[in-house]
C-alpha cells in the first residue's frame, strides 16, 4: 500500500474550495436547457456536475414542466423532493438566483430521448406554496404528499394533499431543520379514528 | 380478512375524503345471483394489513368492495416510518451508508451504491476499475438474492408453498457468499464512498462460479415447476394488467414498466459502473400482467448469473479503494507505524471527510427499478439533505389500477407482483 506518500503536508491546505459562482452568459452545454432557458426568461442554467438544472420561479414551475412534457419528451416526473436550507454552513450559490429557505426539486427523466433534467424553485419560509405537477405527472402523487408530510410545503391542485407518512394527526413537519425529532415528546397512544 | 365491515355511504366518504389518492370507481356490470348479495349502492371496506402476511411487511391495503368484486384500492403506508432521511442529515459521509443499507432491506447492496456514487460525485473521485468490478458483482449478486426471495414470497403468496422453501433456499446460498466478502448477510455497509470495504477473500472464485451453478439449476427447476403449471398460470396470466401509459405516468421503473412491453433498463439505457463492458439482456414482455412480472424476475437472476460470471473473469486487479487518505481509511497495519495514518484513521472516523457545496441526484437499477439518491452538501461533513428515491415508493402507485376491476384474491397476487420493500417505502 503507497500510504507513505500520502503525508500530512499535502493534505495540510484542502480547504473547502468556496462555491464559484457561474459566469452569467456561459454558453448552456445542455440543449433541453438551453430550449427552457429560450422559453422562459428568467431561468438559470447551472451545470451542476455535470448534470443540468435550470432554477426557476415559483410561479412558472408548473408551465416548465408543461413544456417539459409536451414538447421536450419528458415522459417521467421521476421525483420531487424539497431541501431546507435554514442550517447551510456554505450555500451553493447560483449567479442570478435569490436564495430561499426552501427549494423544491424535480427530477425528469425522458425514455425517448434518454436524459434527465432537473428544475429547482426557491419557496420562501413565509409562503410555502407551489403549484403542483400532478395533473402532468400523475405518479408524484406520493412525492407531493410526502413533501408536504415531511416539510410542510403546499401543492396547489393536488388531489387529495394529506399527510403520508406520518399519523393524520401529528403536529409539526419532521424533516425541517427547527422541527427537532427530541423536541416532540413520544407518546404512545390510540388511533383517535378509523381514517 | 375477519375485519370486514358493512359500512354506510357516509362512512365511505369520510374515510375517502382523508384519502391516499383520488380513488376512481370501476364501471363494471356485476352479476348479483340471489337474496344475499349487497344492494347495488351498497359496498363493502376491507382492510388488507398492515399485518396481513401478504402484505411484505406493513403495507396496509384499504380495499372497496362489490361483493368480491374490487372497486377502488387505496394504499395506506408508513408503519415503518423511521426517519431515515433525517437521521441521513444527523451522520457523517463515512456513517451515511449505514443508514441507507437499511432501507431496502432486500438489496442493501443497491442503497450503499448509489450513496456511494452520489457522495463520490460531489467529491470528484473516482474508485479504481477492481472497486468498479467489485461493485458490480456484489450488486449482481444482491439482485440474485432479492428475485430468488421474490420467486419464494410470490409463490407462497399463490399457493405453491414448495416454491417458497426453494426461493429461500438457493437465497440463503447466495446470501452466504455475500456474507464471506462483506461479514454480513445483510445491511452490508460494504461499498462505501471512495471503493469497498476490503478486498475478496482467497478462493472467492471457485464459491462465487459454483453459487452460480447452483442458482442457475435452481432457476431451471422453478422453470419447470411453475411456468406451465396450469394453476400458477390461472393464477397469474391476465391478473392486474397495466398499460405502459400507465406504467409511465405513475412513475413505476424496473420490472413493473418493462412488463409492459418497454425495454428500459438503467444498467443499459445510462450505463454506469462498468455495465456497458458486459454482454447482457434487457429481459422484457408484452402483457404487462402478474405472470409477466414473474417471468421478468425469474429470467433476470439468470442475466445476473451471467453479469456475475463476466465479473469474476474479468476482475481487474490492483485498489479496492481510492488511496485518498482524506476518503478512505489507511490499512489496518499502517496505524501502528504511522502517526499520519493514525490522525487520518481518527480524523475519518470522528469528523469523517468535509464535501464541497453542491446537488447531485444518482440513479441506478435496483431489482425494484430506479433508485435514485439526491445529495445537497453545505461544506460540512454531513449531508444537509439527503434523500432517496425508492422504487417501490413509486411501483405502490400503479397497484390501484392493477386491482381495480379485479377479484379480491387478485389483489394478493397484485401486491406480490409489484414487489414493495416497505423499508423503502415509509424509509
Amino acid at each position: 500500500m503507497p500510504d507513505d506518500t500520502a503525508r500530512e503536508e499535502i493534505h495540510e491546505e484542502d480547504p473547502t474550495p468556496d462555491p464559484v459562482p457561474d459566469a452569467i452568459g456561459d454558453p448552456i452545454g445542455d440543449e433541453v436547457a438551453a430550449a427552457v432557458v429560450v422559453q422562459f426568461p428568467g431561468a438559470v442554467f447551472h451545470d451542476s456536475h455535470g448534470q443540468a438544472v435550470v432554477y426557476v420561479d415559483t410561479g412558472i414551475w408548473h408551465e416548465v414542466a408543461a413544456f417539459l412534457r409536451d414538447e421536450q419528451q419528458f415522459t417521467q416526473c421521476i421525483d420531487v423532493t424539497v431541501v431546507d436550507h435554514l442550517r447551510d454552513e456554505t450555500r451553493l450559490a447560483v449567479a442570478g438566483v435569490e436564495p430561499e429557505r426552501f427549494e423544491v426539486v424535480a427530477n425528469y427523466l425522458s425514455h425517448p430521448r434518454n436524459r434527465r433534467f432537473r428544475t429547482i424553485a426557491q419557496i420562501p419560509a413565509a409562503d410555502p406554496t407551489i403549484a403542483s405537477l400532478a395533473d402532468l405527472y400523475p405518479g408524484v402523487d406520493f412525492a407531493e404528499r410526502e413533501v408536504f408530510d415531511l416539510y410542510g410545503i403546499v401543492f396547489d391542485g393536488h388531489p387529495g394533499l394529506t399527510r403520508i407518512l406520518m399519523p393524520d394527526d401529528w403536529e409539526g413537519f419532521p424533516l425541517r431543520k427547527d422541527d427537532a425529532p427530541a423536541r416532540v415528546p413520544v407518546t404512545f397512544k390510540g388511533d383517535p379514528g378509523p381514517r | 380478512m375477519t375485519d370486514a365491515t358493512r359500512l354506510d355511504a357516509g362512512r365511505l366518504e369520510r374515510q375517502t375524503d382523508e384519502g391516499a389518492q383520488e380513488l376512481r370507481r370501476v364501471e363494471r356490470e356485476v352479476v348479483v345471483t340471489g337474496g344475499l348479495w349487497p344492494d347495488e349502492d351498497e359496498t363493502t371496506i376491507v382492510n388488507m394489513g398492515p399485518q396481513h402476511p401478504s402484505t411484505h411487511g406493513v403495507l396496509r391495503v384499504m380495499l372497496e368492495l362489490e361483493g368480491e368484486t374490487v372497486l377502488q384500492l387505496k394504499p395506506i403506508i408508513g408503519y415503518l416510518h423511521t426517519g431515515m432521511e433525517k437521521t441521513g442529515e444527523e451522520l457523517t459521509y463515512v456513517q451515511g451508508a449505514t443508514n441507507v443499507t437499511r432501507m431496502d432491506y432486500l438489496s442493501p447492496l443497491s442503497n450503499e451504491l448509489v450513496w456511494s456514487l452520489a457522495v463520490e460525485r460531489l467529491l470528484d473521485v473516482e474508485v479504481p476499475p477492481r472497486a468498479v468490478w467489485m461493485r458490480m458483482l456484489l450488486v449482481e449478486l444482491n439482485r440474485m438474492a432479492s428475485h430468488l426471495l421474490f420467486q419464494a414470497t410470490n409463490g407462497m403468496d399463490i399457493g405453491a408453498l414448495s416454491m417458497m422453501i426453494y426461493g429461500w433456499r438457493e437465497r440463503e446460498e447466495v446470501l452466504r457468499l455475500i456474507e464471506t466478502v462483506t461479514g454480513l448477510r445483510m445491511n452490508n455497509n460494504f461499498i462505501r464512498p471512495g471503493g469497498v470495504a476490503a478486498d475478496l477473500p482467497d478462493g472467492f472464485d471457485a464459491e462465487v462460479l459454483a453459487v452460480c451453478d447452483l442458482v442457475e439449476k435452481g432457476v431451471r427447476d422453478y422453470e419447470n415447476l411453475l411456468n406451465q403449471n396450469p394453476i400458477w398460470i390461472e393464477r397469474m396470466v391476465g391478473v392486474g394488467t397495466i398499460s405502459r401509459e400507465q406504467a409511465i405516468a405513475l412513475g413505476a421503473s424496473g420490472p413493473i414498466l418493462r412488463s409492459t412491453g418497454f425495454e428500459w433498463d438503467l444498467r443499459r439505457a445510462q450505463p454506469y459502473l462498468a455495465y456497458d463492458e458486459v454482454d447482457f439482456d434487457v429481459i422484457y414482455t408484452q402483457n404487462g400482467d402478474c405472470y409477466d412480472r414473474f417471468l421478468i424476475r425469474l429470467y433476470e437472476i439468470l442475466e445476473s448469473v451471467k453479469i456475475v460470471r463476466q465479473c469474476v473473469a474479468a476482475m481487474p486487479g490492483g485498489d479496492f479503494r481510492v488511496q485518498d487518505r482524506k476518503v478512505t481509511p489507511p490499512p489496518r497495519a499502517r496505524i501502528d507505524e504511522s502517526m499520519e495514518a493514525l490522525i487520518h484513521h481518527f480524523k475519518l472516523f470522528t469528523e469523517g471527510f468535509k464535501v464541497p457545496p453542491g446537488e447531485t441526484y444518482v440513479a441506478v437499477e435496483s431489482p425494484r427499478g430506479e433508485i435514485g439518491c439526491y445529495l445537497v452538501s453545505d461544506g460540512t461533513g454531513k449531508p444537509a439533505r439527503m434523500h432517496i428515491r425508492g422504487p417501490s415508493f413509486y411501483n405502490l402507485q400503479t397497484m390501484a389500477p392493477m386491482a381495480e376491476g379485479s377479484m379480491i384474491a387478485d389483489t394478493v397476487a397484485i401486491i406480490s407482483s409489484v414487489d414493495p420493500v416497505m423499508g423503502e417505502v415509509d424509509r
